[in-house]
């Protein structure tokens, strides 16, 4: 195990900023995305729906 | 004239039927990605030791080389099968090219930015204009240029063969990225992986780094099928099956 304390896993041996700003950036910018996908999956959807 | 077996098989490229299949598979790439990032996560900060030299920030590399791996990757299939839509008229392959550009964008921004968050702690500075870098961002730019070029265009046939020709000519980029390490003199250190030497890493933070790749890459299949079925359904809309299916899925 690396980490003694949960406040020693999010300093990071002093590089908290670098580690969390990377993985922070990555995981909201990865569940944007299928977000955004679904939202045109469903306009799409309903923008054939509303043809018929 | 008998054309069963040709239509055995390209069953998958007609968009109706492609439409399906990746409505099925698409969980199934979801419970992948989940499953292999925690895993990868949990060995990437539990299980890997900290690094001799860099201390805990090279614990980036877990989500830095698999984006930059992804992103040059999609840049390849995006320009594959937009040569392959052009080639050939094959609407399908066009709409996937399509479906794939903003993901690669996507993956190509994290490695910039997670390149960014790794260079200020261990080299002292956000950016500089290295041939590795600088041929990333290049490539963000080919995947924007795209974007903007493919949106620009009203005429669909002609909006995708116009993007496949800058994909195609971008693809050159690609290399360039790759081997920019060997063949400049770079900031950047070399190939994480070689094929032809032993790993230099601890083979726990290896196994880590794979196991985020395959969760990258079953993340990829997702969304971009994901996206890929939005696209069929804005171009075939006038197509009876569309009408078929949207009442096949109403009644569920």
């Amino acid at each position: 195990m690396n980490w003694n304390s949960a406040s020693e896993f999010f300093a990071m041996g002093g590089y908290g900023l670098y580690v969390w700003g990377s993985y922070a950036v990555t995981a909201a910018l990865m569940l944007a995305e299928p977000v955004m996908a679904a939202l045109r999956h469903r306009r799409a959807r309903r923008s054939a729906a509303e043809q018929r | 004239m008998n054309s069963s077996p040709q239509l055995r098989l390209f069953t998958f490229a007609a968009p109706s039927r492609f439409y399906g299949l990746a409505g099925a598979l698409i969980p199934w790439f979801w419970v992948a990605a989940i499953a292999l990032s925690i895993t990868g996560l949990y060995m990437g900060f539990f299980v890997a030791p900290t690094d001799a030299t860099q201390g805990e920030s090279y614990r980036i590399i877990f989500i830095h080389v698999p984006a930059a791996w992804m992103s040059m990757l999609l840049y390849l299939v995006m320009a594959f099968w937009a040569a392959i839509g052009w080639a050939f008229k094959a609407r399908l392959a066009s709409m996937v090219a399509r479906s794939i550009a903003p993901t690669g964008a996507m993956f190509t921004f994290v490695a910039l930015w997670t390149g960014a968050f790794w260079g200020k702690p261990t080299w002292g500075t956000w950016w500089v204009w290295d041939a590795r870098l600088t041929s990333e961002l290049i490539l963000l730019f080919l995947y924007l240029g795209y974007i903007a070029l493919v949106e620009a265009i009203d005429d669909t046939r002609r909006a995708d063969n116009a993007g496949a020709l800058v994909a195609i000519i971008g693809a050159i980029n690609v290399p360039i990225i790759y081997f920019s390490v060997k063949w400049w003199n770079t900031l950047h250190q070399g190939a994480t992986i070689s094929m032809t030497a032993a790993p230099k890493m601890a083979s726990t933070m290896l196994t880590a780094m794979l196991l985020m790749t395959l969760a990258f890459w079953a993340y990829a299949f997702a969304v971009v099928f994901m996206r890929t079925r939005a696209v069929i359904l804005e171009r075939e809309r006038d197509a009876a099956w569309v009408g078929e299916q949207l009442k096949k899925e109403g009644a569920r």
